[in-house]
């Protein structure tokens, strides 16, 4: 499927010494125009192909915050590992945990491709340089909230990388692909837990409405800015990295989430909430996006504990890895000798 | 207690063991040295926890009151566990859960594989299953035992600490009791002292190639199969058994 490098091409032309800064910003103008070709006849770019600069840092910061939301994800669920109640249940939320740990791996190697090292991209996460998805600083304080993680946050997750298992480049559509299988798995599985409470006991039901209550909002967030305030849209929609904008993925979510919400006898927290006969879809309230400022900027209710459990299994675990080198260096010398 | 029929004490000491072993393991997912460790303990956990339950699924109908797997879980008191206390001991740094499971492993393997002939064809069947995970996870074990005991210094120090402070919890393993006894004279259990050879053989063997030194066999702590367990367990069921016990009557 691959078109072959363009870089190729290039190389056989002979350049004057002299007008290499000008061949250079040619040589450039026509790989971009031959990069920009391919992406709009649906080719994918994979990790050898040229790309425009601001194209491969776009998708390693988006790849790397990507894979730290699912480590940092593994947290909040994590906490309700141990008090599952029921061995089911106990069985299910840590085979979905272990599902994170596998995201992050697969979106590490993807990074990975684009020039940057595993090693880098977790020190820009503990030095709290890199970003991951806000949602994770809120914190699970009941039982529903693992129910409201998986339906909510999965479900909103899902908008995104449905749409990325169709993004222009190769590595990072192909993980998606096995990473929507896993979510969407994940997203009825928190939908099935928020079910089984809405027809429990009184308190049961409470419960689950509280979590929704609580999970709602900052799962709207988790789809950005609205397109007019989103700063590297534009540019991610012309190179097929993006193909719905925020507003639409929003807008998707909500229409379907509130009608799961009626058939478990769930309240969506917002009075203004609306169908809107006309458009074929919901009118909704404002999103505080104080709050969600507040909360990218550091000062979520769980931003800090995340930082710090993430550096201390980190650190806790550097002997750990020391001594796998070390033993993998002598085993590789003896074998060597 | 004393009452209770030998194959279902038998079956809850398996499934407790696992139960309360998964229980720790699940502490670490998220917090692991790195990343693919995370997926290689929740693995672990859940190995352990899918036997758990096929113990306690059998445990439930022996008894004949009606009791599910998470009503024995998650109701049942601590003095009525007995599990050995090797599994309820705290993860410690890795090295500790690492040495935890590979002495928990090297037993646990070849005991699951004499189960298979068991001449109850229930337990044959699900040791038959669980001799699989168990391979795997002894050959994991040994692997880190291994890597640590002739890896760095610091590493080495911490694997030999774990085996010498955890090495008095194995002798509860291999403890014979009337329970055992009666399920040896029906071929449903094997007799432990083949199972300890194997133990023994396999803990020369790793503990060789990781440099480590094999502790004396001095004082063995028991107690675990009579429901006297650390003081750790109570709270370590305190979690586990919360919602449960917070919501009597609940279905989840």
């Amino acid at each position: 499927m691959n078109i072959q490098p363009p870089v190729k091409v290039f190389k056989r032309k002979a350049k004057p010494r002299t007008l290499a800064d000008q061949n250079k910003n040619m040589e450039n103008q026509e790989l971009e125009e031959r990069f920009q070709e391919k992406v709009d006849a649906e080719l994918k770019i994979e990790p050898k192909d040229w790309m425009p600069e601001k194209y491969r840092k776009t998708l390693v910061r988006q790849i790397s915050q990507h894979a730290h939301s699912e480590v940092v994800g593994m947290l909040p669920e994590g906490n309700w590992i141990g008090r599952a109640p029921s061995l089911k249940r106990k069985a299910i939320l840590l085979a979905k945990v272990q599902d994170e740990a596998g995201h992050g791996l697969y979106l590490y190697s993807a990074a990975e491709t684009l020039g940057t090292t595993r090693e880098k991209t977790v020190e820009d996460l503990l030095s709290g340089k890199a970003k991951y998805s806000s949602i994770f600083n809120y914190p699970t304080l009941t039982w529903a909230d693992i129910g409201a993680v998986g339906w909510l946050v999965d479900g909103a997750a899902i908008m995104n990388q449905v749409m990325l298992c169709r993004t222009s480049y190769g590595p990072y559509a192909r993980a998606m692909v096995r990473i929507c299988k896993e979510e969407s798995f994940h997203q009825r599985q928190g939908y099935e837990i928020m079910s089984v409470l809405s027809k429990g006991t009184p308190e049961q039901l409470e419960m689950a409405q509280d979590a929704l209550n609580r999970w709602w909002w900052p799962s709207l967030m988790m789809f950005g800015p609205s397109d007019a305030e989103s700063p590297n849209s534009a540019a991610s929609m012309k190179w097929k990295i993006k193909r719905q904008s925020n507003d639409e993925l929003r807008q998707i979510f909500i229409d379907r989430t509130v009608q799961q919400a009626e058939v478990i006898g769930l309240t969506i927290p917002d009075p203004d909430l609306k169908w809107n006969e006309e458009a074929k879809k919901y009118a909704w309230g404002t999103i505080d996006w104080t709050e969600f400022n507040n909360v990218v900027a550091g000062n979520g209710p769980c931003n800090k504990e995340r930082l710090v459990a993430r550096n201390k299994a980190h650190d806790e675990g550097a002997w750990v890895r020391e001594a796998a080198m070390a033993y993998a260096a002598k085993k590789a010398k003896q074998k060597a000798a | 207690m004393a009452q209770q029929l030998p194959l279902l004490t038998y079956l809850l000491r398996r499934g407790d063991d696992n139960l309360i072993l998964g229980q720790r393991l699940g502490e670490w997912c998220g917090h692991g040295p790195q990343l693919e460790e995370d997926i290689a303990l929740a693995n672990r956990a859940l190995d352990v926890i899918g036997q758990a339950r096929n113990y306690l699924q059998y445990a439930g109908e022996v008894e004949g009151k009606q009791r599910t797997e998470d009503d024995l879980a998650f109701l049942r008191p601590e003095r009525e566990f007995v599990n050995c206390k090797l599994v309820e001991q705290h993860n410690g740094d890795y090295a500790h859960t690492m040495v935890r499971s590979f002495l928990y492993d090297a037993w646990h393997l070849p005991l699951q594989k004499a189960l298979t002939k068991s001449s109850d064809e229930r337990i044959a069947a699900i040791a038959g299953k669980a001799v699989k995970e168990i391979s795997y996870h002894l050959r994991a074990s040994s692997d880190w035992v291994i890597r640590f005991g002739d890896g760095t210094a610091e590493s080495k120090e911490r694997a030999q600490n774990a085996l010498n402070a955890l090495w008095t919890y194995t002798g509860e393993l291999f403890v014979q009791d009337e329970v055992d006894q009666a399920l040896i004279k029906a071929g449903v259990a094997p007799d432990m002292a083949k199972i300890k050879a194997e133990f023994d053989r396999t803990m020369d063997r790793v503990l060789a190639e990781a440099t480590l030194e094999r502790p004396a066999d001095a004082y063995m702590a028991t107690g675990g199969r009579q429901g006297v367990h650390s003081e750790h367990m109570g709270l370590l069921l305190a979690e586990m058994q919360y919602l449960q016990r917070a919501y009597p009557g609940a279905e989840w």
